[in-house]
């Protein structure tokens, strides 16, 4: 019996994606040093011609593919064109940056593109194995781009960290994981799906007892409580570019994850695994928010800024119904935004002796360079959730989710810990507005498009505060 | 279904029998009267000239994994192999986009001089 | 055509915001030229196509009502951007687009000269933006975005002269009296959003009638149950008294004459000041189905009329009386509406904006000419000096006035007799009120006008040698005003108030039969000419031209009198200088009183009982917790895994057993 050979198109975007980057690897493995922007240049054609070939496919419905672990729906193809948009601003900010810290340059740019792939698979799998594929792609590079500098003692620390942890939530997935595959059966979710809804109840334990080792793995991915200690000591010992790459993309991919392997995977369990996740909420939210007010270091704050948001995302998730995981998912994409804005600014203002480390060097940031001081007071206060900017219209979505289910409580505290949370990020706006600067000097970004792209990303957040209306009823009608 | 499982589990209970068995039981029943020259190393009845934990070079190192690497490819092929006809083209040319990968792969561990030792 | 009218309306709208976002942003390195050149170009743009926009919707008969965006959507709430247009709409957007567009060229020569020229082109842009939203709106969402936004831009353009105290004095005075206005109309849309479980015009007014037969009632003190359509129009009302200057939340406007002339007479002359009677007409098919609040609506206007016009007889700032003078038209406006008039206040609210901006600018072209010198005391004989001025002044005045034929004599004439006729309670009081007011009104525009331009030459020598007309960019726009000022009464009366057939306003406002007073009169109305002879025999007439004979008698020809009648009167004046009390009062009870709460409560409560036992001591305590908690990240990897593990053991306790 020969077997019968999948349809390929709506995977042309990953396929598309894998060539480009062998391609890219072989170009600047055999280019001379004086033609080394050719890897950026082709890089960023991969992941442009990425979205142009998911936007393409884009008016087609639902598509399983690749004997059933592979499916392209509106969740999928809406979280590839963020994750690639993301990383081509990712790539645009840190190109000086590597440049500076001689970092080596095919091998930055051919792990970044891997691990977008990985993502790109991972957001797009629709069985057990593919999903496992797919994050181990997406994870493996970027331990490698942490200890990309091998003499650095702080870096190798950093992957190391990561390195372990991440085995063992990968472990811990892997074993949840067979461990539904051995109640149910099967690998393929749509498989599982059915056999779950016909288990009596009374069967449902050995589930749940594979459903903590999965909500365990994926609770690692997001960085959310108790799964969360690696999230500062990896930002923190990373180079900036590298922490940047850490804190957008695979938070949208991690989203993915929880989509595919509890909304999509375990709706009839779905009590069971709302209350686990809504422990890990609470303690996120909480544990996120106050921490993050004692660090002095800017990257360890938004490291713990990050657990929060997190945090803040589940709650739609928690919500459970289509509303909640649209909610979700616009926070998650805001949150990328967000989040790609901020760290890519500190990125990008550690040069030339300057390092931003700690949010005390960012004093006087407007006298210095006031535009880009209004463009972090945009994220800041975004981030915050401060009317009218989109972090406001993001986490109004998901309170309203979890609201609309009835878990007022739930909303009450979030609420009161987003005030607690308030506080660290507008303190940034206070030394960047208030404070004297310790040296007068101007202060700018390199290049003339990482000036462009800056003000892209910090109006972005401006724009879809305002006009929220077209991203948030694409991620309602991918639900 | 799981009593499938059963000698995999008479297995298991076999092994920690025998191997703790035998740990205790030497314990218990073996004379135990060590000295000084009992539990210095022994080579050849000199001295021992050096530590025995040797730092050995870390080239080695990369060397091992890039064979295991590669030698893993086998583990696919041969029952890849054993299957081919009836897996058809399609299933030949998965093969060969594997390998193509894995050929790209090869050509950058080559061009940066991973396989040379000096 | 729905698409056409649509596209032409976003573009009417946003060119304004174009004009103002982009000088405005750009402020500090755009030059004059290019200001003047983009926002006038852009202003130019938007009347051209209102007109067209006019032709399309009054003669052709066409309507819109569309979705451009939807905001939020919130449970079953929606909050869009829409454009309703209809035949009030288009009235609207030609008004102020045409008063705008003479203020743009206008303020070209007011502010040559004046460092901030290029901010102030890009407020009176954003003004006129806000007031198009205001305007075009199909919901209260958007009604209410309008209306703040007018709110902002006029408290920055009075407070334009920023170093100025009164200046700021001003511009916070009416910001903070038209928070208490807008107040009342977020609760009205609140009550609203609440009862109809809408916030969109069309379906608001469809369910309107049906609220008013079921008599639904709402409970606002425990026990008393007011209707809710009375409650609603009545906060509606409140909101509309602040924007459109009513007592007693008028205080506002006088000041507002801080701000620069042009500012005067587009804002608070011409346009934003009506968006209150503007509100009200749009709302007609909430507002008639509530006795109550019509009553309270002619009530508070014809008491304004008449006494905030006595106001302006002893003013002596030459821009103060015109403002005065705006407080008694604008309640000479809300009287018709309460009369159920809405064309008529409408009509006046046209005519008003004609010859009151020109009033405003004749004065600031009088302004300009003495060098900034307002009070008229220091004027007089100015006619030898600046003739175009000088007759641009008394066509305004005239046309205030009520004198036939020009403008305002048939809008105010429509609204005296409607009140006349009207039945509601109150309307015998509004009638004695509006009637005297039309004294009032002749009296105090010709004191002023008689003050500035006849009688001797009172200012310095050196200023007299200086004086002559101004350039042709303020003596242009006087002319084109005149115009309308002259002419806009006859030709629109008959379309606007006794439609017959051909109407300017259609079904876009709602009477109910039974309060529909125009219909009565349109019995008696038989044509322009007519009505001009006939009123040689009314009451109202020989009120103006007595008022115009007096002030001619006491300014003129006998200029010792009025001190003689100071002395004789002197508590009435007084009184009258005072301004009744309202701004002693504010000053007093209101801003002194709110200061030594304020006091207290900031002492006792905010700083002691909040700030340190809640804000800070809160703030004490999660500081603690936060020290305490970062010790749980000690760096070592075993520790890590150690949490995850026991994490997970815990999560696996839970959700198993």
């Amino acid at each position: 019996m020969p077997v019968q050979v999948p349809d390929l198109t709506p995977a042309v975007p990953q396929i598309y994606v894998l060539i480009m980057t062998c391609v890219t690897l072989l170009v600047s493995l055999f280019a001379s040093k004086k033609h080394s922007a050719w890897t950026y240049i082709l890089s960023q054609l991969t992941l442009l011609g990425a979205i142009v070939l998911t936007l393409l496919y884009f008016h087609h419905k639902s598509q399983v593919t690749f004997h059933g672990n592979m499916i392209v729906d509106h969740v999928s193809m809406l979280l590839t064109i963020f994750i690639c948009a993301i990383t081509f601003f990712v790539l645009l900010y840190s190109r000086d940056y590597i440049k500076q810290h001689k970092m080596p340059n095919t091998e930055y740019h051919v792990l970044v593109l891997f691990s977008t792939l990985g993502m790109m698979i991972l957001v797009s799998s629709y069985s057990f194995v593919s999903i496992y594929v797919g994050l181990e792609l997406f994870t493996l590079p970027l331990y490698a781009l942490i200890a990309l500098r091998r003499d650095s003692a702080v870096y190798s620390e950093a992957a190391m960290k990561y390195f372990v942890m991440g085995a063992i939530a990968s472990g811990m997935l892997l074993y949840g994981l067979s461990m539904i595959y051995g109640a149910t059966g099967s690998v393929q979710i749509a498989e599982v799906v059915k056999v779950i809804s016909a288990l009596p109840s009374s069967q449902h334990l050995i589930i749940l007892f594979g459903l903590v080792f999965v909500i365990a793995g994926v609770a690692f991915k997001l960085g959310a409580v108790p799964f969360h200690m690696w999230v500062p000591d990896v930002y923190d010992g990373s180079p900036n570019t590298v922490t940047l790459m850490i804190a957008t993309g695979p938070k949208i991919a991690a989203f993915g994850l929880v989509i595919r392997l509890l909304a999509e995977t375990m709706p009839d369990v779905q009590l069971a695994w709302s209350h686990a996740l809504m422990l890990i909420a609470v303690l996120s939210i909480g544990l996120g928010n106050i921490v993050a007010i004692v660090q002095s270091n800017i990257k360890r704050m938004l490291a713990y800024s990050s657990i929060a948001q997190m945090g803040y995302m589940l709650l739609g998730v928690i919500a459970g119904t289509a509303n909640g995981y649209a909610a979700a998912m616009f926070y998650v994409l805001i949150y990328s935004l967000m989040s790609l804005a901020a760290f890519g600014l500190v990125a990008m203002l550690s040069r030339d002796g300057i390092d931003i480390q700690h949010i005390e060097d960012l004093r006087g940031l407007n006298e210095r360079n006031p535009w880009l001081a209004f463009m972090m007071l945009i994220v800041m206060f975004s981030m915050a959730g401060i009317p009218p900017l989109a972090g406001f219209m993001a986490k109004i979505g998901v309170l309203e989710a979890v609201i609309a289910v009835g878990h007022v409580w739930l909303a009450a505290v979030a609420l009161l810990f987003a005030i607690v949370g308030a506080y660290y990020y507008i303190r940034v706006v206070k030394v960047m507005y208030f404070d004297d600067p310790l040296q007068s000097t101007r202060i700018d970004l390199p290049t003339g498009d990482m000036r462009v792209a800056l003000t892209v990303n910090g109006l972005s957040v401006l724009a879809l505060g305002i006009f929220p209306g077209i991203l948030m009823s694409l991620c309602q009608a991918a639900f | 279904m799981l009593t499938n499982y059963f000698p995999i589990l008479v297995f298991i209970a076999i092994g920690i029998a025998v191997g703790g068995g035998l740990i205790i039981f030497s314990r218990l029943i073996a004379p135990n009267k060590p000295n000084a020259e009992k539990l210095s190393p022994y080579e050849c009845g000199f001295p021992a000239f050096e530590d025995a934990r040797l730092p050995f070079d870390v080239r080695y190192y990369l060397v091992a994994i890039l064979f295991i690497l590669f030698d893993l490819e086998t583990a696919f092929f041969v029952p890849w192999a054993v299957v081919l006809h009836k897996i058809g083209l399609y299933g030949f040319l998965s093969m060969m986009v594997f390998l193509l990968i894995l050929v790209v792969g090869f050509i950058y561990e080559w061009k940066k001089g991973a396989l040379e030792w000096e | 055509m729905d698409n056409l009218i649509h596209n032409i309306t976003l573009v009417i709208v946003f060119a304004p915001l174009v004009g103002a976002l982009s000088t405005g942003l750009f402020c500090r390195k755009i030059s004059k030229g290019l200001t003047f050149a983009i926002t006038i170009g852009l202003m130019t743009l938007a009347f051209g196509l209102s007109v067209y926009l006019a032709k399309l919707v009054i003669f052709d008969g066409y309507t819109s009502n569309e979705i451009v965006y939807t905001w939020v959507k919130s449970g079953t709430f929606q909050f869009n951007v829409g454009f309703l247009v209809d035949k009030l709409t288009v009235l609207m957007l030609l008004t102020v687009n045409f008063v705008s567009l003479m203020v743009h060229v206008y303020s070209i020569g007011y502010m040559e000269g004046d460092k901030g020229i290029v901010r102030f082109f890009s407020y009176i842009s954003g003004f006129t933006f806000a007031m198009l939203m205001l305007v075009t709106a199909n919901n209260f969402f958007q009604l209410f975005f309008g209306w703040e936004g007018v709110g902002l831009v006029s408290y920055l353009l009075i407070g334009f002269w920023f170093n100025r105290p009164t200046a700021n004095f001003g511009s916070l005075k009416a910001f903070v009296v038209n928070r208490v206005g807008d107040f009342g109309f977020i609760l009205a849309i609140a009550a609203i959003l609440n009862y109809f479980g809408t916030i969109d015009y069309a379906q608001v007014f469809a369910l309107a009638p049906q609220m008013a037969a079921n008599n639904v009632t709402m409970s606002i003190i425990g026990g008393t149950h007011s209707s809710v359509i009375s409650v609603i129009g009545i906060l509606l009302l409140i909101g509309a008294m602040g924007k459109s200057a009513q007592v007693p939340l008028h205080v506002w406007l006088p000041e507002s004459m801080e701000g620069p002339t042009p500012i005067s007479a587009l804002i608070h002359a011409a346009t934003m000041v009506t968006a209150g009677i503007f509100m009200i007409c749009r709302m007609s098919p909430i507002i008639e189905y509530s006795q109550v609040t019509l009553s309270l609506i002619l009530v508070i206007g014809a008491t304004g009329a008449l006494f905030t016009g006595l106001v302006g007889i002893v003013q002596h700032d030459i821009k103060r009386v015109v403002a005065y003078s705006t407080l008694s038209q604008l309640g000479y406006m809300m009287a018709a509406l309460g009369a159920s008039a809405y064309a008529a206040g409408m009509f006046h609210l046209m005519t008003h904006a004609a010859f009151k901006a020109l009033l405003f600018l004749a004065a600031g072209s009088v302004i300009i000419a003495m060098h900034h010198e307002q009070d008229m005391r220091n004027m007089g004989g100015l006619r030898k000096y600046m003739p175009i001025t000088y007759i641009t002044f008394l066509i305004g005045a005239l046309s205030l006035a009520a004198i036939p034929p020009f403008a305002g004599f048939f809008s105010k004439d429509a609204i005296i007799e409607a009140v006349k006729t009207a039945t509601i309670a109150g309307s015998d009081y509004a009638y004695i009120c509006v009637l005297i007011g039309s004294f009032v009104t002749a009296t105090y525009i010709f004191r002023a006008f008689f003050l500035t331009f006849h009688g001797k030459e009172r200012m310095s020598d050196k200023l007299k040698q200086q004086l002559h007309e101004t350039k042709f960019v303020v003596t242009g726009p006087l002319m084109a005003l005149a115009i309308p000022a002259i002419f806009l009464g006859m030709l629109i009366i008959k379309p606007i108030l006794y439609p017959n057939g051909f109407s300017l306003l259609g079904k876009s406002i709602f009477v109910l039969p039974q309060h529909n007073v125009l219909a009565s009169m349109g019995e008696e109305f038989h044509g322009v000419l007519a009505m001009v002879n006939h009123s040689v025999q009314t009451l109202p007439f020989w009120f103006a031209v007595s008022g115009i004979f007096v002030t001619w008698l006491c300014y003129n020809r006998f200029p010792e009198l009025p001190a003689k009648i100071v002395k004789r009167f002197g508590i009435f004046y007084n009184i009258l200088v005072m301004k009744y009390g309202f701004d002693d009062f504010n000053q007093i009870v209101i801003v002194r009183g709110g200061h030594r709460v304020a006091q207290w409560l900031y002492q006792v409560t905010d700083s002691e009982f909040i700030d340190d036992t809640f804000v800070n001591g809160s703030g004490r305590v999660v500081n603690a917790v936060s020290i305490a908690m970062r010790q749980l990240q000690s760096g070592y990897l075993y520790h890590y895994a150690f949490a995850m593990i026991v994490g997970l053991v815990a999560f696996l306790v839970w959700l198993i057993f």
